[in-house]
């Protein structure tokens, strides 16, 4: 019997792969048998991906996804995609008083831009297979709740949360789906930036229905079903991923 | 660098504690008002202020708000 989330043969581009949950992407997207064209800045990390993968003809480009420039020419490297997931970001800590233009621009160039602009060049240079789909990762942050000292942060995922759904609008009739999946605190360097002691993290679990934070593959299942054909009629909406954390 | 801008700098960002109650030896976790979104803050004016970039590893070193300032200090140096 053929598996409906099967990703055999498709060609899937992660950014963000070096790390967390975009590694998760791309080590449980290879064992579904998807190629995989990892992007990050840090290669020896993206090696590190790279051997935890599963057989596939796999590729390492390495993008400082908030330059333009490099964005062209990560597209110009591309022959063809069935799908993209955009994992790379960043979580910064400025309370509201200290926040600036310069630390919005910070954070929107690489949670924003980046993946608005991938995304626009690779639909205009027709990289895009029809079908095709593209996921981004937006976080319960900005689009279900907000965190403390995280204005930036949060208006950023807001912002990619009226992106999917224009975006499938606009990608309907090319075959494109869009979606977004938005999850939970999921342990990773993101979140274990020293900011937060074990005591910490054991009050926190303590929040989520399902009394547990969340683990990278936790997310990486989720952006299977997105990618593979059992989504077929899936297009502009947001996946919540977070133990049940929003409904209490 | 000033401890005394520092303290008023550090003062500033309570609502509620009285000016009075920061000095050099002030135990800064002790006070009511204290909260991880203060300890954020700390950091930002740190950084804003003094262009020094603490972790929160970096300021659970310091107890009072001199040790802080001499924390500071030294990374300025
Ligand atoms: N962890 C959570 O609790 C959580 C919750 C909700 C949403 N999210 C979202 O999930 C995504 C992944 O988070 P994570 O927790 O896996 O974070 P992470 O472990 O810190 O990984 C971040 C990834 O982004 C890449 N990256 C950052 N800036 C980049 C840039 N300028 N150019 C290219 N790549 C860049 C990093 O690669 P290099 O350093 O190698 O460039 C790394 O692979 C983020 O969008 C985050 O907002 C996370």
């Amino acid at each position: 019997m053929s598996n409906p989330f099967s990703l055999k043969g498709k060609s899937i581009m992660v950014t963000g792969a070096s790390s967390g949950i975009g590694r998760s992407i791309a080590i449980e997207c290879s064992h579904m048998g998807a190629d995989i064209i990892m992007v990050a800045r840090n290669q020896s990390r993206l090696e590190e991906t790279l051997s935890m993968m599963g057989e596939g003809n796999h590729v390492m480009i390495l993008t400082h996804l908030e330059i333009e420039e490099e964005l062209d020419n990560l597209v110009e490297n591309i022959t063809s995609l069935d799908g993209v997931v955009h994992c790379a970001g960043i979580a910064p800590h400025h309370p509201f008083k200290f926040v600036s233009r310069s630390k919005f621009e910070e954070t929107f160039a690489v949670n924003f831009f980046a993946p608005a602009l991938l995304s626009q060049k690779l639909v205009k240079k027709k990289k895009m297979s029809k079908p095709s789909s593209i996921v981004f990762i937006s976080s319960i942050s900005g689009n279900c709740i907000a965190a403390s000292a995280s204005t930036a942060y949060c208006s950023s995922k807001a912002a990619i949360g009226g992106l999917v759904k224009s975006m499938a609008v606009d990608l309907a009739s090319q075959g494109i789906r869009v979606n977004s999946i938005s999850p939970g605190a999921i342990r990773t360097a993101i979140f274990d930036s020293g900011q937060f002691s074990e005591e910490d993290i054991k009050a926190e679990e303590q929040r989520y229905l399902l009394k547990r934070l969340g683990k990278p593959e936790d997310i990486a299942y989720a952006a299977i079903y997105l990618l593979s054909d059992a989504s077929s009629w899936t297009t502009g909406s947001n996946i919540v991923v977070d133990g049940g954390y929003t409904v209490l | 660098m000033d401890i005394n801008c520092f303290i008023e700098a550090f003062a500033d960002l309570f609502e509620e504690t009285e000016a009075d109650a920061f000095s050099p030896e002030t135990h800064f976790r002790d006070l009511a008002e204290w909260s991880s979104l203060i300890a954020l803050s700390v950091m930002s004016m740190i950084d804003d202020e003094y262009d020094v970039q603490l972790n929160a590893s970096e300021l659970r070193q310091a107890n009072t708000i001199q040790e802080l300032f001499e924390i500071v200090s030294s990374k300025k140096s």
